[in-house]
Parts: C-alpha cells; structure tokens; sequence
C-alpha cells in the first residue's frame, strides 16, 4: 500500500465508522421494537384475553422467542455503549427513572415465563407479574423515545437536567403511542398464530389498535415539527418535500392496507404491514434526527468511539450479524408452531 | 434531610445488584456443561437415567438462566445510568469487550437456549445436543469476555490516556488478555464448576438419604465427586497464582486483605482480627509468624508491602476484604476436605452407605455461592478507591444523577428482587423435590433408536 492510499483510509475511517455502527444499531434497535414489540404487546394483552386457555397459547407462542428478541435490547444498550459512548453517557443518566423501570418491567415479565408454568395456585401472581411488567416496559420504552426526540440538558457532555425531565406532554403521548404500536403487532401475530376462536379475537383488537396508531402516528407527525424548527425546515423545504414525500403516503398506504386485510381475514399480512408502518415510521424518525444522535447537540461523529475501537468491533459484527440472523431464522422456524409449553408438561 | 450520597448509593446498588447476577452465572455455567456431559452420556449408551436426569436438571437449569438472564440485562444498563463517565472515559476499551460478549455469548446461548429447553421432540437428537454444547460454550465465551472486561479494569495494560482522560486502546490482545485476567478467569471458571458440583453432590445424597430417586442421586452424586476431589485442591491452587499476581500489579489490595498495615519481611499470617483504618492497627490479632510471607511470596522472608506504605487516598478500606477473604478460604478447604473424604469413602466402597457423609453434602451444598461472593467482594472492594485501577476513581466514574434517584431505585431492586429471588427458589426447591423420576419418560422419536439396547434404569456409576 503506498503512503497516500494509507492516509486516504485513516482519514475516512471516522467518517465511515460512525455511519456503519449508527446502522448496525439502527438496525439491532429497529429489531427489538419489531419483536420485543409483539413479545410485550401478548402482555399488555394478557389481561383481556378470552379465556385461560388463550393466555396459554399466547404465552407458549413467545416462550421460546423471548430471551433472543431482548437480546437485541441488550445489543441496543451494549452497542451504544461500544460505538458511542458519548451518547451512552449522556442519555442514560438523563433517563434514569424510565430504563430501571423498564428494567424492573422486564424482569418481572421475564421471571413470569419461567414461573407461570411451575405454579398452580399463584398463577394469578405470575399473570399479574407478566402482564404489568410488560405494560410497564413498553410505556417506557415509548417515553425515552419522547424524550429522546424532546431532546436533553447538556453541558460540557454531560446530562445536566433534572430527574423528572423526561416527563413531558410530548413524552406521554410517545409512551402511549407505542404501547399501540406494539399491541398492533402482537394482534397481528396472534393473528398468525391462534386457532380459530382467538384469531377472531384478535382480529378486533388489531382494528382499535390501528385507528389508535393511524391517530398517533398523525399527533406525532405535527407535533416533532412544532417542537424542533430544523426538523420541520427539513420535512417542509420545497427541494425535500418531493423527495420524502414517498414516507408519509406510504405510511397512509399501509396503514389503509392493513385495515382492508383485517376485514378480508388474511392470515399473514397484517403482521407484516404493521411491520412496514413501524419501519416506515422509524424511517420517518430517522430522516428527522440524521445525524444527531443526541439532538440536537450531538452528532454520531461527535459521540463516536475511537475509530480503532469501532473498527476492531466490526471485524467480529461483519461475520457474526448475519449468523445470529439464520440461527433466529432457523429457531423460528423449528418453533413455528409452538402454543404450548412443551417442555413443562 | 441529610444530603443523599449519589455516589455511595450507587455503589451499594451495583454490589446488590451484580451479587444477585453472579449467583446465577456461577450456577449455570458448571450446570450447562454437566448437561452437554450427561445428554453425551445418554446418547452414548442410551441408558434412559441420564435422558431422565438431563431433562429433569435442564428445567432447573431453565429458571436459574432465565434469572441470570433478567438480572444481567440490568447491568448492561446500570453502566449508564450509574456509571456514565466510567463509559464516557472507558468506553473505548470496555465497550468492545462488552460488545463481544453480546455478539458472541448472548445471541448463541439466546438462540439456542429455546432449541434447548423446549426442543427434545421437535429436533433430531443431534440438533439438540449440539444446541446443548452451544449454550454450555455461550456461558464460557459469556465469563471470557465479562472477565476480560473487569481484569483491564483491575489491572489496565495495551492502552493510551488522551488529554481529556479518555482511554484508547494501544493493542488490543495485551487490554483483552490483561495481566490478571488468565487467573481470574480460570479462578471463576473452575469457582463455578465447583459451585455447581457441591450443589448437585448435595442433592444427590439427599435423594439417597430420602431413599427417593436413589439411582439418580447415585449418579449424581458420583460424577460431583469424580470432578471436585481434584477441581477443588487445584482451586487452591489457581487461587494462589491469582494472589501472586495481584500482589505484584495490586498491592494495596493484597495489603487490605491480610490487614498489613507495616511494611515487612517478616509477615504473619494473620488468622483473625479486626482492622481499623482509623488508628491503621488491628485488633485482637491471632497471627502465624512468617507464613503471610510464605504464603503471598513463596519465601521466607518474602517483603510485603503494607497498608501505609500507601497514601491514605489510595488505600482500599480493608474490613471487607480481610473478612470476605477468609471465608472465601476457609469454604475452599472445606471442599477440598469433603473432596478427600468423599473419594476415600467410594474406594472403600462406603459413600453411598455413610449417612453422616451425606448428611454433610447435603449442608455443604450452597458453600459455592457464599464462596463465589466472598471471593468478589475481596477483589472489587479491594480495588478500591479505583473503579479503573490506577487511571479513573470511582468517585470520578460516577453519573450525574441524584441521590434520591438512585435511592428509590435501589428500594425497588431490593424489593423486586426479593421477590423473583424468593420465588425462584421455591420452584427449584419445588423441582428438586419432585425428582427426576417424575419427568416425563422417553419422547417417542427416541425410543425407536433404543429399542435394541438394555433400559438400564438401575445405571450406577
């Protein structure tokens, strides 16, 4: 390698790294809020199921998937630690009370899984336990991306608010917002998943579901503009409007999509179109933020880790991704049809 | 209303919190392993006992990962949310090594923890084995890359310091395998194995005391014996080196656990006494002549340093260390006695008909844990006041978060964990009560393939 092409490559390393791990963590989050989304939707679900039964069958339906999709959470939080710690730093402190909540959520649902199936005459305890601790950890997921959005106290790359800044109008609604979101999604899988007489159930669930997150979606979409001017000059300058036009209708196309698929009882589909509105959403958010990473103070590269630490993580993510990919894709697909509790019978 | 410390909170809640983790690890790691051994065994020689103990002990396994899992998420976070500079300035370094430990253990034991637990009639019985080795070697590749993480930060090397006090890694194989961190690692690895064997000795003469699931409590108890009458003397052994090795790169450390407050050459082995860091003297001291210097140095008159050879700053408050360093030996010649006597009674053919024996498995049993504790809380506390040794204090590694955050959330940990703890255990005790000769027999695929083979249902070991 001669002396120019060599300095060629350190110079763009930190300018491609940080886009490379922003992806792989766009990508590791927008994985979790898909099937950490449907896996604590069955919970916020879990108390107005049809029958005992039912509550079987939708827990034996995840019970094999759950410890892998909040994986992803952990690849979320560990990756933001490794590629930006910065940002890591600055956030978590700042988000204090909503992560050990959710934490705390995440813990007493995950226990459940275990427990519920062990228990006879505390099976209401377990039930309680997985259906708040589920309810709790998607509303607050749903207000750290409010608040996030919202923005943070920062002084001298440090959080410097108060404890309770987390908590806005704006924040609510998010929380509230996703929790539909993800109910939407867990309709949709038990929509694939259920015999006969819970598919119908769900079908109902999935329709107020969706007019809540067409509502929201809407809220959401006004609201961001209002709060931050840079986002509402990059969604509405006249060069931008033609070329990210194709989100907004498409998000109205899904969303009009789905609602033909509930009526018309297919099987499949309206799992997978409210999949496309989360990721079109999430397309959506990221066109608003890039690239700031905590808005609107930081940018990716700002937070960035050392190119050599982000470099030498990438040698083993490049491989390894794609395997942890197929092996979900495969454990899928051996528990496809998986209602019940196989191995505590 | 006092001011709440943040920091001191913090600190109380990440010991809490991580204690309650590593429980769970030290017990899952050796179990996976026993599992990946019994399931070979079964399809090696099809005897239907070691099908029957593999399925019944994987349940037990599956509430105590499930645990591990749950507690561990929290970590992961409590890095931010409880130590946000120790990230921002140590990110470069630990981030990595915490990054690989998702990448590699998480999603391998993740994936295929479900083919594990649920799988035995779904997949081909090598499916399942092979997912079994798979989740063995995730808790493995899980301790390498924890303990990694933790011995750059006990004993940092293959890194610069930039002018903001942030950490770049200079050459990564000498920060992953750091100078402590071969002893460590194989100090905590073997810790766990011997965790689990004392665990799964003791349940199993409880079986044959019980006169309940004798030829599984026979089993059981033979193969924890076969592995801790040698694992547990080497223990002592690994233990040794890791001390010489923190004598050499944590002095201080070593200092606060043997409560040497003088520089000597002459040191005694201090078997009890109660340190006071205000008067730097002890109390009630019990001590051997020379054998402190014999023991840490291998010589006579080996010289070591003491307590106030170091500025009072860098001194490590040496109560905990000093106490919770000798349970951590006094439990690991324990074992090692129960090691001996057990393998002299199974020579002379008397294990399995000594009650009194196995009357003291079965209180020997949890040691392991208090061990594993014992042994942390020297190392972490006796790296103190450094969070990463000699570079970053933990008073500077701290969030800026408020007291009464952290107050609150340690009230709600303690609580929640109380509960999912106790509960825990009730359904392991529940398990363990019912036996392994109430799970369920054969799945039908199986039985075709043994059809031919003598059921030995009797196997002894």
């Amino acid at each position: 390698m001669t002396q120019a092409s060599a300095t060629a490559v350190t110079d763009i390393l930190p300018v491609i790294l940080p886009l490379v791990w922003a992806a792989i963590l766009a990508l590791a989050v927008f994985l979790y809020v898909v099937l950490g989304g449907y896996d604590l939707g069955l919970g916020a679900l879990f108390p107005i199921a049809p029958s005992d039964k039912d509550r079987d069958a939708m827990m034996g339906s995840v019970s094999p998937f759950w410890d892998g999709n909040e994986t992803w959470l952990v690849m979320g939080g560990g990756g933001l630690l490794a590629a930006f710690p910065l940002a890591y730093a600055v956030m978590l402190p700042a988000l204090y009370i909503p992560i050990i909540l959710m934490l705390i959520g995440l813990i007493l649902r995950g226990v459940a899984f275990e427990f519920r199936f062990k228990s006879e005459r505390n099976r209401w305890m377990w039930d309680t336990a997985f259906a708040g601790g589920s309810l709790l950890a998607a509303l607050m997921q749903g207000a750290i991306i409010g608040a996030f959005v919202h923005g943070f106290a920062v002084t001298d790359n440090k959080f410097s608010g108060g404890a309770f800044d987390w908590v806005t109008p704006f924040s609510i609604v998010t929380a509230i917002a996703v929790l539909s979101g993800y109910v939407l999604l867990s309709a949709g899988w038990l929509i694939m998943k259920g015999d006969e007489a819970l598919r119908e159930w769900a079908y109902g669930i999935a329709r107020y579901a969706l007019i809540a997150v067409g509502v929201f979606i809407a809220i959401f979409s006004l609201w961001t503009p209002v709060l931050h001017p840079e986002i509402a000059a990059r969604w509405f300058t006249p060069a931008h409007i033609l070329m990210l036009s194709p989100v907004p209708l498409a998000t109205a196309a899904a969303i009009g999509g789905l609602w033909i698929t509930l009526d018309r009882r297919y099987r499949y589909m309206p799992f997978l179109l409210a999949v496309a509105i989360f990721i079109l959403c999430y397309t959506g958010l990221a066109v608003s933020l890039f690239p700031f990473i905590i808005p609107p103070d930081i940018t990716i590269w700002q937070a960035a880790a050392a190119p050599e630490s982000q470099l030498f993580m990438l040698y083993g993510a490049i491989p390894i991704i794609p395997i942890i990919l197929a092996y979900t894709a495969y454990s899928y697909y051996v528990f496809w049809d998986a209602t019940e509790h196989d191995a505590y019978h | 209303m006092p001011e709440l410390d943040p920091l001191l909170l913090s600190r109380i809640q990440f010991a809490f919190t991580i204690s309650f983790h590593i429980l769970f690890p030290s017990f899952t790691i050796g179990l996976a392993a026993w599992l990946v051994v019994l399931e070979a065994l079964w399809l090696k020689t099809g005897k239907d006992i070691y099908f029957r103990l593999a399925q019944h002990w994987t349940k037990i396994f599956a509430v105590s990962f499930g645990m591990g899992v749950v507690s561990g998420v929290v970590l992961s976070y409590e890095f931010g949310t409880n130590w946000s500079e120790l990230s921002r300035r140590g990110g470069n370094v630990i981030g990595p090594l915490m990054a690989y430990e998702v990448l590699t253990a998480f999603f391998l034991e993740a994936g295929f923890l479900g083919i594990m637990l649920f799988g035995w009639k779904r997949v081909p019985k090598w499916v399942h084995f092979f997912a079994s080795c798979m989740v063995a070697f995730g808790t493995l590749l899980s301790a390498f890359w924890i303990l990694s993480a933790n011995s750059f930060m006990q004993t940092p090397a293959g890194y610069t310091v930039d002018a903001g006090g942030v950490l770049h890694v200079a050459d990564w194989w000498q920060a992953i395998i750091s100078p402590s961190f071969p002893y460590r690692f194989a100090h905590m690895v073997a810790a766990a194995y011997l965790t689990t064997a004392f665990i799964v000795a003791g349940i199993g003469a409880w079986y044959i005391l019980r006169e309940r699931s004798v030829p599984h409590g026979r089993i059981m108890l033979g193969m924890a014996l076969s592995l801790l009458v040698w694992l547990a003397p080497l223990q002592i052994v690994l233990g040794d080196l890791h001390g010489l090795n923190a004598l050499k790169y944590q002095p201080a450390k070593i200092a606060a656990l043997e409560a040497h407050w003088e520089t000597s050459k002459d040191v005694p082995l201090i078997l009890f006494a109660f340190p006071d860091p205000k008067a730097e003297t002890n109390h009630y001291e019990l001590a051997v002549p020379h054998l402190g210097s014999l023991i840490l140095t291998h010589e006579w008159d080996g010289e070591i340093k003491g307590l106030k050879s170091f500025p009072p700053e860098d001194r490590p408050n040496p109560i905990i260390p000093f106490f919770a360093f000798r349970i951590m030996v006094g439990i690991g010649l324990i074992m090692v006695a129960v090691g001996l006597v057990g393998a002299v009674l199974w020579l002379t053919g008397r294990l399995f008909t000594s009650r009194w024996f196995l009357r003291v498995l079965t209180w020997v049993s949890p040691l392991g844990f208090l061990a594993v504790l014992a042994g942390w809380f020297t190392a972490e506390v006796g790296r103190q006041p450094w969070t990463v040794y000699g570079i970053l204090r933990t008073a500077d590694a701290v969030s800026p978060v408020p007291g009464g955050s952290v107050l609150a959330s340690l009230i709600l940990f303690v609580l929640v964990y109380g509960i999912v703890f106790g509960a825990g255990l009730y359904y392991i005790i529940k398990l363990v009560q019912r036996g392994p000769d109430e799970t369920p027999p054969m799945p039908a695929e199986g039985e075709a393939d043994l059809s031919h083979r003598p059921l030995a249902a009797s196997g002894t070991p």
